[in-house]
């Protein structure tokens, strides 16, 4: 027999300390004497004065007990008055208050001002001692239909659209009478649909098999998953293939047919959704190659300190938030705007200087200049360290560029990623005219076909150099730029996209802008249709072994240089 | 030639020096006691490492301004591994053959404790490990104030399935692809196996160190999601986090859908990103900033005050979170033990830790098992608000204590980690002496 048996796995240990004892205000032990005092007298209250119900229960939303407040809701919600709805939004906007004489408020916007939550009166704030409601997520999903039943009645479309598509998300049953009427007065297109649908919702429960038809055949035209989800739990069979969860056989030949109408359109978005997705992780890592094409591509320098230039670019890009933070706040959500010149110049500075300084003493050193680059990166990462510190730095999304749009139902087009996948479109053009289009480009694509040539008709080849340099650089800190909205901002965000860079450029063809296109681009696509069946681990792996391959059968890439100096 | 010469008169100066300082070192080294801290402070995990090595700073200073130990001022030694693992275990050596340390405060990921763990056991020199781990883990050498398992992901599980945590009946396990989200998850899926979740209802995905792509995931999760109540037990480490909760943001999956829950999202690592895509998500610790407790009060205006007085990078923006709360904890632990042996002898030490209690800033009175190393620690769930903090949501009654070897997976249910007569072992199935 063993001495010592271990514990059974879910039997803790009590506590080991007296209540007495702990000097702790232990939240729980005094929430719950208060929340056990609030429901007595809840209790003694309540229920005859049902007049004084309102101001009871807004009372409640500021209780310091979970319990109460949730109850509270409840009440609210079934007395379904509009007087509450402030209140409510201040709740979940966490802008609730409770001052030092017990009265809720409701902070305004600035955070001096505060409106009694009963009385409507002004309430001066600063200086104060004002406690918050805590609330979790389980209250939340309670006071979120509450809302979305009271702001069925408000005056803009938008809102009331909201609030349909959350009574889609999580239907009540009790809210099915509210809905009714509120479609008898809705007049705009897309509340109503959404309604409709909120409404199958609720009486694809309903006794009556014809009515639940005619709920599953409005259910049969969105695409949404909630949805299809509700729809197959109608068709459930036990061990024994006996139906359980629908008896009516029409009903479920109803429902078969609706799945089947949803799943063709979300096999649809899917298909639509990885292609976004694809097009959108491309253009993430032509943005952090598009430089490398330039400094590599063309010029032939191994730049491992290229993933630096895009870190520079980012950081640029905090630095211009803070100063519009403190100097131009009404400005600040067009900070990103003028941050893309500034990383711009910085990073091209920056590459400029490190040409002029090292590498155009290391050219035809492919080793040297490797090892030496490294060393600058680990130098700039230090540099950045020493200066902001080895946190990330926090680079906030603009207003516009949060969130996304349903552009079909279940697949939402994110802003940020959509904006990426323009801004991507904007560097590719502007490096295409500065190659194309200017007396610049013109030297540069001369001293890389031909140097000691172009250096022969006048060309000034070592000035070339400097300024290609500058503008791979530079255009690395655009990507610096774009990255910094989907990331974090940190000394080491260049090592991330350094090897992908460089596969984007070795799989597109070196020297050739368009490659680098296609190469991210290809990358992109195949990574994220991969993804759904492997896994974005296995994903990656594949993508270089699928790399690797190519590049064995295709050396020079997916677009060769032509001319004499693809050979070398 | 010139540069010889110039070599050979360093060399000499080199030897010079080290004749001259080397006794005045020795002399020195009796009137101090010399701890080693062992974290890094450049490379990837300098973000995390550094403020660790800065409360250890602290703590220390705190025991030297009450007089030091047995008599003593405590010296600190403080070495830079550099996110390197196996520069650790150089270290780590360097600290305790070369430097005489009577104990080291270090290691941060799961990976560089496993690199210094021999060099401890071969030297049998003693190690206070901060953070929380997968367990899996008892060494005779290693003192553990991070939560095992079971003083954070388990409680974390039960409360998601708890109605006030949202009754979540499918669960996604997304993580970092190594070791501590790999082993956390599979003790994980055992627990919700046993909790009648069947595999059908887990969804496991990994993601590369570094992944910033997360849009297939998010769909995927949506779409996983739309069945049954789902809630996310993330164990992304450091950096994917941000990118992560934007793309949850953008794509409109709200807290109240899906409640995400970190491991490794912290008070620090919420420092310096934009937190409104993360606010309502959920973190399970054992310390909170924003916990209300006189200790905690205290805790963190000492902090505050030490940041100003030393002039430290972030200023006031720094904060307090929980592996710093363990560290600190760690190093009081240990100089009461210090006191109570009279000696800094390491087996002494090891024996006098056993039932050390501390009251932390939590404002529990912690204990160190003397059995597995271990401390009880309270577990706490929070939910993240908008200035970085967290709104403690739900608190377990009191400390647990720590299961080191998981219940839940076959391998490791039968070990018992039990340094007392009559196991006397990390890592066994039946006592040593019987």
């Amino acid at each position: 027999m063993t001495p010592f048996r271990r514990l059974p796995p879910s039997r803790r240990e009590a506590p080991e300390t007296d209540l007495t004892q702990r000097t702790m205000p232990s939240i729980k032990v005094a929430s719950l004497g208060l929340a056990a005092l609030i429901v007595s007298l809840a209790c003694l209250a309540g229920t005859p004065a049902r007049a004084t119900g309102l101001e009871e229960a807004l009372r409640g939303l500021g209780s310091k007990s979970r319990k109460t407040i949730l109850r509270s809701i409840k009440d609210l919600g079934r007395a379904g008055d509009p007087a509450a709805l402030p209140a409510l939004e201040a709740l979940r906007d966490r802008k609730l208050r409770v001052d030092e004489q017990d009265r809720v408020l409701i902070l305004a916007d600035d955070g001096t001002l505060a409106r009694d939550a009963l009385t409507g009166e002004e309430v001066p704030v600063a200086g104060q001692r004002l406690r918050s409601p805590v609330i979790n997520n389980r209250i939340r999903r309670t006071l979120l239909p509450v809302i979305a039943r009271l702001q069925l009645s408000s005056p803009d479309p938008g809102v009331r659209l909201a609030a349909a598509k959350e009574m889609v998300k999580r239907p009540r049953s009790g809210a099915a009478g509210a809905i009714r009427s509120a479609l008898e007065t809705e007049r705009d297109g897309k509340v109503r649909q959404a309604l409709r649908l909120a409404l199958a919702l609720i009486e694809i429960d309903s006794p009556d098999p014809v009515r639940r038809i005619s709920a599953v055949r409005t259910l049969g035209a969105s695409a949404n998953a909630n949805v299809r989800a509700r729809l197959a739990r109608m068709l459930q069979t036990n061990e024994s293939g006996e139906f359980t969860a629908e008896p009516d056989p029409e009903v479920r030949a109803a429902a078969a047919e609706a799945l089947r109408s949803i799943d063709r359109r979300l096999a649809l978005v899917s298909l639509a959704r990885n292609l976004f997705y694809g097009v959108s992780l491309g253009s993430v890592l032509l943005l952090a190659a598009l430089g490398l094409a330039i400094t590599f591509g063309l010029m032939g320098v191994i730049n491992m300190a290229h993933g630096e230039m895009l870190m520079l670019g980012a950081y640029a890009t905090f630095l211009t938030q803070n100063l519009f933070r403190s100097y131009l706040p009404e400005w600040f959500d067009w900070y990103l705007v003028a941050a893309v010149p500034v990383a711009f110049g910085v990073s091209a500075v920056m590459g400029m200087v490190l040409e002029r300084c090292i590498l155009r003493h290391l050219y035809g050193r492919p080793l040297e200049t490797l090892l030496a680059t490294w060393g600058i990166s680990l130098l700039l990462i230090q540099t950045v360290r020493l200066a902001f510190g080895a946190q990330n730095v926090e680079v906030a999304n603009p207003a516009w560029l949060s969130g996304g749009a349903e552009v079909m139902q279940g697949f939402v087009l994110t802003y940020n990623r959509a904006a990426i996948v323009l801004f991507v479109f904007f560097a590719v053009a502007l490096v295409w005219v500065l190659l194309r289009r200017t007396p610049l480009g013109l030297r540069v694509r001369a001293v890389t076909q031909n140097r000691s040539m172009a250096a022969c008709m006048g060309v000034p080849v070592s000035r070339v150099d400097m300024w290609t340099f500058g503008l791979g650089s530079g255009i690395a800190g655009l990507g610096g730029v774009a990255l910094s909205q989907i990331g974090n901002v940190g000394p080491e965000l260049g090592q991330a996209y350094i090897v992908d860079s460089f596969m984007v450029v070795v799989l597109g063809g070196v020297g050739k802008i368009a490659g680098a296109v296609w190469g991210a681009l290809c990358l992109g696509v195949v990574n994220k249709f991969l993804e759904p069946y492997t896994g974005a681990v296995l994903g990656k792996i594949l993508v270089l072994v699928f790399i690797i391959l190519f590049i064995q059968k295709r050396p020079q890439g997916m677009f060769a240089l032509k001319g004499r100096t693809a050979e070398g | 030639m010139k540069r010889s010469r110039w070599l050979k008169t360093m060399v000499a100066a080199a030897t010079l020096g080290a004749i001259l300082v080397g006794p005045s070192h020795g002399a020195r080294a009796e009137d101090v006691i010399k701890v080693g801290i062992l974290h890094s402070l450049s490379g990837t995990m300098a973000i995390s490492e550094t403020s660790l090595k800065d409360v250890a700073l602290m703590a220390i200073e705190e025991i030297n301004a009450a007089g030091g130990l047995l008599g003593k001022k405590i010296e600190p030694i403080v070495v830079d591994p550099a996110s390197n693992w196996p520069l650790f275990a150089e270290k780590a050596r360097e600290l305790i053959e070369k430097h005489k340390v009577a104990v080291v405060f270090g290691c941060w990921t799961s990976v560089s404790r496993k690199s210094v763990l021999p060099v401890f056991e071969e030297l049998n020199a003693l190690l206070f490990y901060p953070v929380q781990y997968e367990g899996e883990e008892c060494s005779y050498n290693v003192f553990y104030t991070g939560a095992a398992p079971n003083q954070q992901a388990i409680p974390a599980v039960e409360y998601l399935m708890s109605e006030e945590g949202g009754g979540a009946k499918r669960f996604v396990l997304l993580g970092t692809d190594y070791v501590y989200p790999r082993t956390t998850n599979k003790i994980l899926r055992a627990f919700l196996h046993q909790k009648g979740v069947s595999d059908d209802d887990i969804m496991e995905i990994y993601t590369p160190f570094g992944h910033s792509d997360y849009q297939t995931i998010v769909a995927n999760i949506k779409r996983f999601a739309a069945a049954k109540p789902t809630a996310v037990i993330s164990t992304i480490n450091g950096d994917s986090n941000v990118p992560f909760y934007k793309e949850l943001a953008n794509q409109g999956v709200r807290a109240e859908d899906i409640p995400v829950i970190a491991f490794s999202v912290g008070e620090e690592e919420l420092r310096g990103i934009d937190t409104a895509p993360l606010v309502g998500h959920l973190a399970a610790w054992n310390y909170f900033m924003s916990i209300d407790t006189p200790e905690n009060r205290e805790f963190v205006k000492k902090w505050k005050s030490y940041v100003k007085r030393h002039n430290l990078p972030g200023g006031d923006k720094r904060v307090t979170n929980d592996p710093m709360e363990a560290t600190y904890i760690g190093i009081k632990m240990w100089a009461q033990a210090v006191l109570q042996a009279g000696t800094t002898d390491v087996d002494a030490v090891r024996q006098a830790m056993g039932y050390q209690k501390f009251k932390a800033p939590s404002g529990y009175e912690i204990r160190m098992d003397p059995k597995n190393h271990h401390l009880h620690k309270p577990v706490f769930i929070g939910e993240i608000r908008e200035d970085g903090q967290f709104d403690i949501v739900w608190q377990t009654d009191g400390p647990i204590r720590a299961e080191p070897w998981s219940p839940y997976l076959p391998d490791s249910a039968t070990k018992v980690a039990d340094w007392t007569y009559p196991w006397v072992c990390g890592n066994c199935t039946e006592p040593k002496y019987k």
